[in-house]
Parts: C-alpha cells; structure tokens; sequence
C-alpha cells in the first residue's frame, strides 16, 4: 500500500491500534513474569506483598533448592523423556507408513481403509472401554500403555498425508522406471522432500507427550512410572507431596515451591519456543490447506 | 479416464484376478499399511466393541462376553438421574459462553495486528501471545489454582476491589468464569494465526481500489478486511459449533471440586468420575456413548445446515 500523507484517522487508528495490542501483549506476559518473580522470591514476604510485582521481593533461590530435593519431580523428568522419544519413534513411524498409504492413488483398498481410519475421528469407544482395552492388552502401568496408546494421531496423519499427496507424480513415477519399490521411493524421494513436514510432526507429537497426564492418570498406577505432569498435578493441585526427605512440618507445600516447579518443568517449552512457534505456525497453514 | 480404464479391467478380468493384480502390484503398500491397521485395530476398534458393557451389567470377573445383558437400563438410569439435566445444562452453558467470548478474540487480534506496519512490533506481540498455548494443562490449571487462592495474584485482587476474602475456586458462581478466562489467555494467541494468515493473502489491489473510492482505515477493515477472512471466520464457527457438546474433561477435573459441581460438573467430567471413581463401569459406557452419539449428530447436522446456508462444508 502506498500512502500519499496520513489522515488524521489515520494516526488515531494506528495509535489506539498499538495501544490495545500492547495492553494483550501485557496481559498476556504478566503472568508468565509474576510466575518466574514468585519463584525466586522469599515465601513470606510474597505472601505479604501487595503491590503488582515485577521483580523478585527479598531474592533468593531457596525454592529452587527445595525441589532439588523433590525425588518425585526428577524421576518424572525422567519418565516424561522416556514417553517423549519413545512415543516420537511409534508416532513418527506409524504415521509416516499411513500418510504414504493414504497419499497413494490406484489402490484398490485404499479407499476403504483411509475411511475406516477417518471413522475414527467421529466415534470412539469412550473412557471406560479404553481403559478396559489396555487392561486386556496387558498394558496396564508400564510406560507403553501411555506411548501406544497416543501412536497415531488421525489428524497429524491427515496432514502428513495432503503433504505427501502435493509432492508431483512424475518425480516419483521416475523413480518407478528406475525399478524402485515404495519403501525406497518412500525413504529416498518422498522423506528427503518431507522434511519440515517431519519437524512439524516432530514437534505437535513432542509437545502433546511433553504435556500429556490423563492417559498417565488412567493406565499408570505405580508412583514411581509417573511422568512429570502427574508429579505436578499432585504437587501444585491437590497440594501434597509424599517425599519423606523433605518432611515438612507445614501441612501445605509454599507457594515459591510451587511457582519453581512451574518454571522447572516448563523450561523445555522455553527452550524450544523458536522452533515450537516457527513449526507450528506452518503446521496451522498446512492442517488448514485440506479444507 | 484411470477410473473407467480400471473398472474395465475389472470387468474383463473378472473380480477375483483384479484383486490379485492390485495386491501383486501394491504388495509393498499393503505391507507398510499393516502396523497402521494392527494399529487402529488394537486401539480404536477394539475398544468399540467395548461399548457394548453400556448394554450388559459388567463385571471385571465375567469379562464383556460373560456378563449378563440388561437392555437399556443403564441408559434409563442416566436420564432418570438427578444428575442429567444439570450435567447436560451445564456442559451447554459452559461450551456456549466459551464460543460467545472466546471465539471473536482470535479474529479481532488478527484484525489489528494486520494494522501494524512495524514488523518488529507486529512479531513480538505474536511471539508473546502463541506462548501460553504450549504450556501444559496440568501447569495452566496450577497456575490459575494459585492465583484464585485467598493470598494468590487474583485472590487478592478480589479483595482490594469487592472488599471481601474468598477462595474463588470454591464458589460455583466463578467457575465458568475463571474456565473461560483461562482458556481465553491460553489460546486467543494461537487461534489468530489463521485469521491472520487469510488477512496476509488478501490482494493489495483491493485496499487501494478502497483508497481510491475514499475509504478510510476504519471503511478499509469492516469493508475490505473483514469479508476477505468471513469464510474463514465460518468455517471456524461451524466447526466450533459442531463440537458444541464435545467439551473435553481435563480442565474440569484440575479445576472443580464438590463444592462448584453445581456449575463445573459436565457430561466428560461425570464419565470420569462414574467411571473411575466410582468404579460403575456399565453407567458410565453408556454415558460416554450417549455422548459421543450427539456429538455425531451436532457435527452432522450443522455441516448439512452449512452447505445449505453457505455453501461451505467440511466434507
């Protein structure tokens, strides 16, 4: 747009314009800083203050050193990276196989089985009958129910899938003369073209088993098989923790202890964040193309 | 032209020899499509003909094939209920009120971020607000846990402004508010990016084809910006519409407790809790398939309404 001199709506618009995005920009920010402040902060005198708080009051890193002693918290870290990268091997795998089945054209059962996969975004056997199915499986608390049971996500696959099927006929039709078979034309001509398909996948799947509890609440049982999720819920939900080593004499866990864990087990998020927004963002666009 | 070819063949070659050439000749895409079958069979198929203890009195010793069939009862039990009306009110209030003030959020930050000529400005609000969206369930609801504490953030704000102490957690009356106001700070970042990215696309030509007839900036938006994304504002709303029943239980059960079930307690929540609580496995199948049932039925019936109305439909 080329704008020969501004109006004066033109300065109102594009002030208040900035003004209100900058105000949602601030809501959105201050309870991310108030959560980070509190943690570092000295537990009565954050009970105590009543003014908007920016900056940690009386800074100290005790919070910190409490949960360095939670047991719990670090064998859920570690239960949670096993279901991650587990998880992201089944998912990846499986729903990489399907797409590719799905994206092909001339195949005479291939309508049937993309419909009978797509049924089951509409109809499920519900909680119970899940729940009773890993039983049955033999599932029931080891960290497999909670990695088979998410391996595919029918929606990712369906995007995975409208990618695949843009790639154009004739490179892979090529590579046919040349006497490949569809796991090579798979692994040398589509995934080399798919990569950040992968990423996008990489990252909804990673996230979603970063984030995911109530699979972990139904199928696991055990304490020690918790991942991290469940450790929090416990710790910053229903207030209580079991960690002997702590033996605290207060009833309820300190609120700093409680903002710590936050940051503690958010910090991956953190981390990520380019890449999570970047990818994303592009998985958005492509899972809205297939309208 | 490939589809007449091939029923030819079929009909030439009978059925029989057509099915083995297309097995011969897609044997490789046969075998890669077999764990994905194995699969769905295992984890989504089995489990529905699981449904069927929501017709069978159930019992973990007699397995599903063992135990005694009873018909509708526990059906008729559910809607004979107290509890019926409440959850299913409660399940459309809570799903109502979230559309009505999450759904235009989305649209209108998109709206104004396309006003934003400074990129560096523009990427930092969206940096700032698709943040929340990643942060998990567990840690949001610890969040808002806190902070409607007596001595949390917002605990305390309500104190300085209505002048009295409360737990807002334990009061039924704040429920959908804090749910919804939860859901609006995790996603209204997130949900703009589609808008957005339809406001991206829009042709130049059309705002200076708008200059050019004397629009202002205002003119230019509810004129040139705003019909360019409506069909991606319906598509949304019909998909929100469709899912109108289907509110998922996770954020319910951080949140509720006995105290606000008069208000939180919806259809997924009660599954759960009839279910693996109270450990009345029949009830809640039925339940859960009553439900899924109507979730079938809204998606369907608002995608046919749509493709009458709007032309615009899902499948």
């Amino acid at each position: 747009m080329n704008r020969i001199k501004k109006t004066g709506e033109d300065y109102i618009v594009d002030i208040s314009v900035h003004i209100i995005l900058l105000l949602i920009g601030l809501l959105t920010l201050y309870p991310l800083i108030y959560v980070v402040s509190a943690s570092f902060s000295d537990s009565d005198a954050l009970m105590s203050y009543s003014k908007v708080l920016l900056l940690p009051v009386k800074p100290t890193v005790v919070a910190y050193q409490t949960i360095l002693k939670y047991s719990a918290v670090w064998t859920g870290y570690k239960n949670t990276i096993i279901i991650v990268f587990g998880g992201l091997a089944v998912n990846l795998t499986l729903t990489t196989l399907g797409a590719y089945f799905m994206s092909r054209k001339n195949v005479f059962w291939g309508t049937p089985i993309t419909f009978l996969i797509l049924f089951t975004m509409y109809f499920n056997g519900g909680l119970i009958p899940r729940y009773l199915n890993i039983r049955d499986l033999g599932l029931y608390d080891t960290l497999w129910s909670v990695i088979l049971s998410s391996g595919i996500s029918t929606y990712n696959m369906i995007i995975m899938r409208t990618n695949f099927a843009a790639i154009p006929a004739s490179i892979e039709e090529a590579a046919e003369i040349d006497g490949a078979n569809d796991i090579t034309i798979l692994l040398k001509v589509i995934l080399p073209l798919s990569t950040s398909i992968i990423a996008v996948m990489t990252l909804y799947y990673g996230v979603a088993h970063w984030n995911a509890w109530f699979d972990a609440m139904l199928y696991l049982k055990s304490r020690e098989k918790n991942p991290l999720q469940l450790v929090l819920r416990e710790i910053l939900i229903q207030n209580q923790t079991d960690n002997m080593e702590v033996a605290e004499s207060e009833a309820t866990i300190e609120q700093t202890v409680k903002y710590a864990i936050i940051v503690v087990s958010s910090l991956p998020i953190l981390l990520f964040y380019p890449f999570l927004q970047k990818y994303f963002v592009k998985g958005v666009m492509i899972g809205s193309v297939k309208g | 032209m490939q589809k007449v070819r091939k029923r030819n063949e079929k009909n030439s070659i009978g059925v029989a020899a057509f099915l083995k050439r297309d097995f011969l000749r897609n044997k490789y895409k046969y075998l890669m499509v077999l764990p994905v079958i194995i699969w769905y069979i295992l984890f989504c198929y089995k489990p529905m003909y699981g449904v069927i203890i929501a017709f069978k009195d159930f019992s973990p010793s007699k397995g599903i094939m063992g135990s005694d069939w009873v018909g509708f009862k526990y059906f008729a039990e559910f809607f004979g209920s107290v509890n019926f009306v409440r959850i299913f009110t409660n399940t459309i209030k809570l799903s109502f009120y979230n559309l009505i003030f999450s759904f235009p959020l989305p649209v209108i930050l998109a709206v104004l971020l396309n006003e934003v000529k400074s990129k560096i400005f523009k990427s930092t609000i969206q940096t700032i607000s698709y943040f929340p969206h990643f942060i998990s369930m567990v840690v949001i609801c610890g969040m808002v846990t806190q902070f409607c504490a007596m001595d949390g953030m917002i605990g305390k704000l309500f104190a300085l402004i209505t002048g009295q102490k409360e737990a807002l957690l334990q009061n039924a009356k704040y429920f959908r508010t804090i749910y919804i106001a939860s859901e609006i700070w995790q996603q209204t970042g997130f949900n703009s990016i589609i808008y957005f990215a339809a406001l991206c696309s829009v042709n130049d030509e059309l705002y200076e084809a708008a200059a050019l007839d004397g629009a202002g900036r205002i003119q230019k938006i509810i004129h040139v910006s705003i019909p360019s994304i409506a069909p991606t504002i319906i598509i949304m709303l019909i998909l929100k519409v469709g899912q109108i029943m289907n509110v998922g239980s996770e954020k319910v059960i951080l949140l509720y407790n006995p105290l606000t079930y008069e208000t939180a307690d919806i259809i997924s929540s009660y599954i759960y809790r009839v279910g693996l609580q109270e450990f009345n496995w029949s009830l809640s199948t039925a339940v859960g398939l009553f439900n899924n049932i109507i979730n079938i039925v809204c998606l369907v019936s608002i995608n046919a309404i749509s493709k009458k109305v709007s032309e615009t439909s899902l499948w």
